[in-house]
């Protein structure tokens, strides 16, 4: 029997054998149309959520220009005798995202703590749920809350810290807290029952990143803890938490992002007023949305250029807050656990 | 018996020759505990009653309930240190402390909704509240005229748009940056996760500057959809391309192995592994932009008749209706603000069963 | 043979030293160890039927078996730490000096303050330095030690676990750095620095390397007569090696996990009375 195929001799390599041959990437057609298809829309994308990031850049130029740095000092927004300023916006912002992370995240901390270590398993599931129905109910909705049902009760607190801590500017109110018969609208649509409305949206974001880094936790050394004889906060304390640290601080960081750019329920609770204040509770803040939500109807060219500064300042702010959120959770993930 | 040692004799009477094979209840919080805590919430309850309202005079709940949880806390702690070292007596605070912080949490958002739902009731028990638009009826008039049927509709389809048009970019782009990974995918990537941190109202203000003002075109529907398909794109992108990358890269590999495409294998093997992230992607995309208030105060204007049609006319929308019925301060309007409260937070509801349900659908199905 | 109630005759839940007395370079005399009738479950799976087994103080006992027979399971019951996975349940009683741990009495922290664990793959605290991680477990107990006290703890606890000389110089760099034997070394320090009365052993070498293992076998020897150590172990030559008492765990088909022959190493190892144990210890299957 022979064969009928050839033995044809070995093919002499083309070329010096010890440097690396060049593989084609071989793509068929239809992958080449699936490449070229996503490549296109990532950049359409690209250019569109890039196109914004430019354009306010662009728009806050000659804003910039026109008022330069009283732009950022001036209290007032009073188009029509040309002062325009966002030093009492950005402090109102900041103080009502502050409210709303004071109150969050010792809370959304506690929520994450809970699900992960110390809620029976039913309960846990069911937790889990609440919490990202909470991250899915509208602001708005959160808005009418904090107005209608939270604020009659939250300015009895607010009298009862002004009355008794009043001596420190934050908890300042200016009026007689002691009066028989109270002014309670002094105390009411202030930046503090803001923060509060706004807290409710921070808690299910920042509770989502804590729970995920603490499940990550390494089993291993939450056993060795145990086994020493450690409490369930034993173990959260010496085991979870120094894991999670760069997850607690990069879950409450973009809370606060998420809180800074609020701006529905924030429009609904507060009274605007233009004034740099620390008192937290007394009736009246603003901050960059609900700014731009009130004037944008009637605002002239310049004067939506200048609320597009204001924006695009908000979101410098915010983008750095997420960065930063961004590296710590990343860190965080890369994990410190013992491997051999 | 297998064991060579003689058992200890205290035992032997309480060894039965047939043991019970049933699982031992061990209860780490015996009835002695229970009953510490019990007694400290009821103990804290009256030093509190007594000593808040009856002897400081001040009034509140909210008040109330703080200096009770103080109250508590001291009165616990002094009770359960009584018997246990100090750890354990950390651990029931700490315990107590995060109950809780979780009843807190979950009471706030209970409170929401029945709060939203008691106060829209009387809104929502007309039909025509579901059936008929507000066009030539005042806010004043009374709940049986008029109805948020416009809102509804606005929605649907403001959402339904830029859903359509956010759900092939942003996976398209999760696609890219994770399976393509052309040249620019760091690039898409971190303008992508910049944009996440864009709050709505810029990029209403965005379109509000550069369509209507710019270019002259009249509030719509359809600006409406293009502002909210800009804040829901990076959303789905960032989101997309985290389900897609925890993926094992182990079953690309087995596909590639059998000779696939790689087009085949992302459409046969990788979206369907990812299919419920995606999904939860999605629908959290969707759930973010039905509530969108500042987008459609913005790039729509609140008409108060029906308007199909997106790209003529302004379209009212659920939180438009709601926030423009709150400002007239009318309470009347303000019933209906909350009946629509109600409608919305329903299919925010709706939506999130059906993410849950198709999640778990998956999970089993695996 | 009252093995395990002279034990506890003699130390019969003795206090610990005060700190104020100086740290004893040993702690409490070791205890015995009984389990009666245990069984567990995972779920609605038992895996473990009626195992008894007598673990004499200041012995080492070997538990031998193959691969998912409940070896690992059982030692887990032995301190409680069974019960910390989710629907794990257990039925039996457990005597430490004669004490059932799973009694109401006994607070669940203070049985695995007594009965320490050493698991199968080394798990230091990466984020504190070899020093705070041999006296992490007094924090996580809030046992209060004095500065100088604490010092001569490192000291006393590293050498036992035979680690003192290595890693003396840089106490204070970070667990998570010594090599893959010193972390479970490091670890056996940790766990003796709460003093156990017994000490667990979950497959400890079976991460390690053949001299990462011999060093951790000669400090079980030297640990033996402080401490009553039962250790799980897949090596048979492991066993023969540190054990006096051994037990062979099987899991047959059809049955569930249960001891089949216990009793001296020796006797085990070269007089099995069961054919199952003898063509195990032979190497003829597992």
């Amino acid at each position: 029997m022979t064969t009928t195929v050839d033995l044809a001799p070995p093919p002499a390599p083309s070329s010096d054998p010890r440097t690396p041959r060049r593989l084609s990437p071989g793509l068929q057609p239809s992958d080449r149309i699936f490449h070229g298809g996503a490549t296109v829309i990532g950049m359409v994308v690209l250019a569109l959520t890039g196109a914004i990031g430019l354009f306010l850049g662009f728009q806050s130029i000659p804003t910039l220009h026109y008022y330069g740095l009283h732009f950022f000092t001036e209290t007032q927004w009073l188009p029509e005798l040309n002062k325009i300023g966002i030093a009492a916006v950005l402090v109102g912002t900041v103080e009502v995202a502050l409210v709303a992370m004071v109150v969050s995240f010792p809370l959304a901390l506690m929520l994450a703590l809970f699900i992960t270590d110390y809620a029976p398993k039913r309960i846990k599931s069911w937790l889990i749920s609440t919490v990202d129905l909470m991250a899915a109910v509208p602001s708005i909705i959160y808005g009418l809350w904090g107005f209608y049902l939270l604020q009659p009760h939250a300015i009895n607190v607010a009298r009862f810290l002004s009355q008794y801590v009043g001596w420190f500017p934050v908890f300042h109110v200016d009026t007689d807290p002691n009066a028989a018969v109270w002014q309670q609208s002094r105390y009411t649509s202030s930046a503090f029952i803001a923060g509060l409305a706004v807290a409710m949206m921070a808690i299910p974001l920042a509770c989502a990143i804590m729970r995920g880094v603490f499940d990550q936790a390494p089993l291993g050394e939450r056993e060795a803890a145990m086994a020493l004889g450690g409490t369930r906060f034993g173990v959260a304390r010496t085991v979870v938490l120094p894991f999670a640290k760069g997850g607690v601080i990069g879950g409450t960081m973009l809370a606060l992002g998420r809180a800074l750019g609020e701006t529905a329920a924030v429009l609904i609770i507060i009274s605007p007023a233009y004034d740099i204040k620390p008192r937290i509770l007394e009736a009246g803040t603003q901050t960059t949305s609900a700014l731009i939500a009130g004037n944008f109807g009637n605002a002239t060219k310049s004067q939506l250029s200048a609320l597009l500064t204001a924006g695009f300042v908000l979101f410098l702010i915010t983008l750095a807050v997420n960065s930063f959120a961004a590296v710590f959770i990343r860190r965080s993930r890369s994990g410190a656990g013992t491997e051999i | 018996m297998t064991t060579l040692y003689s058992l200890p004799e205290v035992h032997e009477d309480d060894a039965p020759p047939q043991r019970p094979r049933t699982p031992r209840r061990i209860r780490s919080f015996s009835s002695e505990d229970r009953f510490a805590a019990v007694g400290s919430v009821l103990a804290s309850l009256a030093l509190v009653y007594v000593g808040y309202l009856h002897i400081f005079y001040f009034s509140g709940l909210l008040g109330f309930l703080i200096c009770w949880y103080v109250a508590f806390i001291v009165v616990y702690g002094t009770v359960v240190s009584v018997a246990n070292p100090r750890p354990i007596v950390v651990e029931r605070l700490v315990t107590s402390t995060l109950y809780l912080a979780s009843a807190i949490v979950v009471l706030a958002l209970a409170s929401t909704v029945v709060y939203i739902f008691a106060k829209g009731w009387r809104a929502l028990v007309h039909v025509n509240f579901f059936t008929h638009d507000m066009a030539g009826v005042s806010p004043t008039a009374p709940l049986t005229q008029g109805g948020i049927l416009h809102a509804i509709v606005g929605t649907v389809i403001e959402v339904g748009i830029a859903v359509a048009v956010s759900i092939p970019l942003g996976i398209g782009t999760a696609v890219y940056m994770t399976e393509v990974r052309g040249r620019g995918s760091k690039l898409v990537r971190t303008v992508v996760e910049s944009m996440t941190a864009l709050p709505e109202i810029l990029a209403g203000l965005f379109v509000y500057v550069v369509l209507i003002i710019e270019f002259g075109l009249s509030k719509t529907g359809l600006a409406v959809s293009a502002a909210m398909a800009v804040t829901m794109v990076p959303i789905i992108a960032r989101a997309g391309e985290v389900a897609l990358r925890v993926v094992p890269g182990g079953l690309r590999e087995a596909s590639s192995a059998l000779g696939a495409t790689h087009w085949k294998t992302v459409i046969r093997v990788v979206l369907p592994s990812a299919a419920a992230g995606l999904v939860t992607a999605t629908i959290l995309a969707i759930a973010r932009g039905i509530g969108e208030t500042a987008i459609p105060l913005i790039c729509s204007g609140a008409s108060s008749f029906m308007n199909y049609n997106p790209t003529q006319e302004p379209m009212n929308s659920l939180p438009l209706f709601i926030y423009t019925a709150y400002t007239t301060h009318e309470s009347l309007a303000i019933t209906r603000a909350f009946g629509a409260a109600s409608v919305l937070m329903t299919m925010v509801l709706a939506l999130f069963v059906t993410a849950r349900f198709l999640v778990r659908d998956r999970g089993a199905r695996r | 043979m009252k093995v395990s109630l002279d034990g506890a005759g003699l130390t019969g839940g003795a206090p610990r030293p005060d700190a104020g007395a100086g740290v004893r370079p040993v702690g409490p005399a070791p205890a015995g160890l009984d389990a009666l009738g245990v069984c567990a479950w995972f779920g609605q799976t038992q895996v473990l039927d009626d195992v008894s087994l007598s673990v004499p103080p200041a012995t080492v006992t070997a538990l031998i078996g193959p691969s998912g027979c409940g070896k690992s399971t059982f030692l887990r019951i032995l301190n409680r730490m069974h019960e910390s996975t989710d629907g794990a349940q257990m039925a039996g009683e457990v005597f430490l000096n004669g004490e059932d741990i799973y009694g109401p009495g006994h607070r669940l922290t203070d049985v695995r303050k007594q009965i320490g664990m050493v698991f199968q793959k080394p798990n230091p605290f990466p984020s504190m330095s070899i020093a705070d991680n041999v006296t992490a477990g007094l924090g996580l107990t809030n046992t209060k030690v004095s500065r100088s006290d604490r010092v001569d703890l490192i000291e006393e606890c590293l050498t036992r676990a035979g680690l003192w000389s290595e890693v003396k110089d840089r106490l204070d760099r970070p667990g998570s750095a010594l090599s893959g034997g010193q972390q479970q070394r490091l670890c056996i320090a940790r766990s003796l620095a709460v003093r156990p009365k017994v000490l667990l052993m979950d497959e400890p070498c079976s991460a390690l390397d053949p001299t990462s293992t011999r060093r951790i076998e000669d400090t079980i020897a030297e640990l033996q007569d402080d401490v009553t150590i039962v250790i799980v172990t897949h090596n048979m030559q492991q066993a023969t090696r540190v054990s006096q008492r051994a037990a062979f765990f099987l899991a047959e088909p059809g049955s569930l996990g249960g001891i089949v022959e216990q009793g001296d190493t020796v006797d085990l190892f070269e007089h099995p009375r069961d054919e199952r144990t003898s063509d195990y210890v032979n190497g003829r299957f597992g």
